[in-house]
């Protein structure tokens, strides 16, 4: 038995000195920066200031303006179950920039220390902190061997991406949004709102015209990508909207492995967080999708957190494509998620596995919508929903197969899992099927922790929280098998972490 | 080693009394043997001990060393020496063997603030105590107890003592539900563990058991309390004429 599979199995050492060491929150500190802000609330002057921030060309702007225009026609979603508390979208900051990005500092002295610290505390080392920070030259500097990519965003911009002429060498561009939209104009013509269109649903919709940054990934054909490529999202400045947008087009025979993860400071006001990721899978191309959620969640009293309103969704458009999310949702105090699957080309296939976790007053409403187009298409859904506290999580799936998708198949398993007896756990599948040689399966178990179990641990000298902890995850271990390794170490952490207090 | 000293204790939402006024002292080294007819609370005794819910200590004392266990929370039991070998173990999906002994042996050594094995220490440690068990190496790699045959659950109890070599064991019918050769492995390893500086109680129905693990001291147990004690001679004398006489010299019957 190899060390990897000891660490893939439960909980580690590092994860029960992680739990024993942490307050509620790891992530919750603020960093003190001199920031930019673009005026309070959202108009057509917003749109058109943010767009000028970055630089944008004109049809770029165009594309924001229309998205505007429908989104000031929408309503916001109702259907969720969720427990809303009114937003009020002119009460928000839609674009927030550290000063010292404004102009790309020239060494590491000239970066402002803070920004440099936040990145040290987040646990990123420091040849890609400079990176980040956007040293000029940083990149030359003989980097050891490192195998993740990383693209920072802090509030509205992106601060630095790592890595990009190893993966120029390649042929992967992977840089920030905005500058793809500069440099790459006819890739990004060609697939923004190809698979989210700007129209697609309120949230979308509000980001399409104000997005300030967010990645952009392109995977040449027939390559693989070097490395795992990886985008870190900090909300950071108080009062303040994020709306990144990633863009990944991976194509033909190309494939790709992407990272994604988030964090932001205690507050008492609630944030918003309203996110696009739209992914091309050309033919036999093959792009993972990993998500650890860790946003504020929130106090034990249900103060403050992040409004995390995500549209993801994923398009295998062309035969034989492949995609798998993976996500852990443990932050937020409300999360309204769906990473989806658009299986259009015959023999595609999407999987999702995801685990959620709400612990105190979060509210979760996620799970995955896997839309059937062709032929022998196949999909796989995998949810662990974790409810403690008084929180409420629900899994919201649709299966659908169209009357063309001839002999494809879907198994789905939705388990819960219930801490406490304050909290509630909800499955609401959605499944359609048009044509009469698809399968659809579909399994569903909901329990309690055991108290045997838990005193089992404990008799073996397994305090009560790490106790938790290991059962908890050992009910996730489907799911963090499917996580890269870095992540799947993080995640049994946050596990560990998320369910701090639930019992006792 | 282990003292209990007039021992009550009660179910916490019942006014059921299961133990009245239990007297036990389990010497450094020993083994004793506890032997006793259904419902005499030799379970409760077990579970009272190891800190689980639901029973509620009314009188009495019950003190590994110096260190009065009913004060401490389970776990810190467990640091402080105690094992309990369960009848039933529990099966806990998805978590790995290996990481469930590493994770209980480092959280008692830091208890114990002692420094946490590292990865490879400990699979150099754990094989090593599965090779001296004969524990096939797939039993380690399995979920918790998931899917096991009643002999391999026991014979996991059996490895996890070895892996937290703890001082006082207490053995809960760890023969219940075993065949002949099963009950003779587990019994092996349990006496591959004994030391000078390690005691054990052995709660048992069966004679049989104690053909393989020899106490040095036998206790008849019933009514929440020790009615007689002996040598092993004593366990001999119940497998061939029942509790019935015992019970009775002490005012009870067998059918209670």
């Amino acid at each position: 038995m190899t060390q990897e599979t000891d660490i893939r199995e439960g909980v580690d050492r590092e994860t029960v000195e992680t739990v024993q060491n942490m307050g509620s929150y790891k992530y919750g500190w603020e960093t003190e920066i001199e920031m930019e802000y673009a005026p309070k609330g959202i108009s057509e002057e917003i749109v058109r200031l943010i767009s000028q921030k970055n630089d944008e060309p004109e049809w770029m702007l165009e594309w924001r303006l229309q998205a505007y225009a429908r989104w000031v026609e929408m309503k916001e979603p109702e259907w969720a179950l969720l427990d809303l508390p009114k937003i009020d979208y002119q009460d928000l900051y839609y674009y927030a920039r550290p000063k010292s990005m404004v102009e790309k500092p020239k060494s590491l002295d000239e970066v402002d220390p803070k920004l440099l610290a936040t990145y040290e505390k987040l646990g990123i080392p420091l040849k890609e902190q400079m990176i980040l920070a956007g040293v000029e030259g940083a990149e030359n500097i003989n980097l050891e061997e490192r195998q993740v990519a990383v693209d920072a965003v802090f509030d509205s911009v992106s601060v630095g991406t790592t890595f990009k002429e190893k993966l120029a060498e390649a042929g992967v561009i992977f840089c920030s949004i905005s500058e793809a939209i500069k440099e790459h104009p006819e890739l990004v013509k060609k697939y923004l709102g190809s698979v989210v269109p700007q129209t697609d649903n309120y949230f979308a919709t509000l980001n399409s015209a104000c997005f300030s940054d967010g990645s952009f990934v392109y995977v040449p054909p027939g390559t693989r990508c070097p490395m795992e490529l990886s985008t870190y999202f900090r909300i950071n400045a108080e009062n303040t909207g994020q709306f990144e947008r990633t863009l990944i087009v991976c194509d033909k025979g190309a494939y790709v492995s992407y990272l994604e993860g988030c964090t932001a400071p205690k507050r008492d006001t609630a944030q918003l967080h309203a996110a696009v990721v739209e992914i091309v899978i050309l033919e036999d191309a093959e792009v993972k999708y990993s998500t650890v959620q860790n946003w504020f969640p929130g106090d034990e009293e249900g103060k403050g957190g992040i409004y995390n309103f995500v549209t993801k969704r994923a398009d295998c458009r062309e035969p034989r494509a492949k995609v798998m999310w993976t996500q852990v949702e443990t932050g937020s105090a409300i999360t309204w998620k769906y990473p989806s699957c658009i299986l259009r080309g015959d023999d595609s296939s999407g999987e999702f596995y995801s685990i959620a976790i709400a612990n105190n007053y979060q509210q979760a409403d996620t799970g995955t919508k896997m839309v059937h187009l062709g032929k022998n298409t196949r999909s796989r859904i995998v949810s662990k929903g974790i409810s403690a506290g008084q929180a409420q999580n629900t899994y919201r799936g649709l299966v659908s197969m169209h009357p063309r998708a001839k002999n494809s198949r879907n198994y789905t398993q939705c388990d819960s899992l219930l801490i406490g007896d304050k909290c509630g756990a909800h499955t609401v599948p959605y499944i359609e099927v048009k044509n009469n040689s698809s399968r659809v399966e579909h399994e569903a178990t909901t329990s309690k922790v055991d108290d045997d179990q838990l005193f089992y641990c404990r008799a073996r000298g397994v305090g009560e929280e790490e106790a938790v902890a290991l059962v908890v995850n050992g009910f996730c271990r489907d799911v963090l098998q499917a996580l890269p390794m870095e992540f799947a170490m993080e995640a049994q952490s946050l596990v560990a972490i998320s369910l701090e207090g639930s019992v006792g | 080693m282990l003292e209990i000293k007039n021992l009550h204790v009660k179910l916490e939402d019942e006014d059921k009394v299961i133990l009245k006024g239990m007297n036990l002292t389990v010497e450094t080294g020993k083994v004793h043997a506890i032997m006793g007819p259904n419902g005499s609370g030799k379970s409760t005794m077990s579970y009272v001990l190891s800190g689980r819910d639901g029973y509620e200590v009314t009188d009495g004392s019950a003190k590994l060393g110096d260190t009065e266990l009913l004060d401490l929370e389970p776990e810190e039991r467990a640091a402080a020496g105690l094992f309990l070998a369960f009848q039933y173990p529990v099966e806990i999906p998805g978590v790995g063997n290996m990481t469930f002994l590493r994770t209980a042996l480092n959280a008692q050594r830091k208890a114990r603030g002692e420094e946490e094995l590292s990865a490879g220490e400990f699979l150099k440690l754990v094989r090593a105590k599965a090779k001296t068990l004969k524990i096939d190496a797939d039993m380690l790699k399995r979920p918790v107890n998931v899917g096991f045959s009643g002999g391999e659950k026991k014979r996991n109890e059996i490895l996890q003592m070895a892996m937290l070599e703890p001082k006082m064991c207490i053995l809960d019918e760890t023969d219940s539900g075993l065949d002949v050769d099963a009950m003779r492995l587990v019994a092996d390893g349990v006496n591959a563990l004994r030391s000078p500086d390690r005691s054990f109680l052995v709660i048992t129905h069966y004679q049989r058991l104690l053909d393989h693990i020899k106490p040095d001291v036998v206790h008849i147990m019933a009514d929440g309390r020790i009615l007689q004690t002996g040598g092993p001679e004593l366990a001999l004398e119940v497998e061939k004429n029942g509790y019935a006489e015992i019970l009775a010299a002490h005012g009870l019957t067998e059918a209670k």
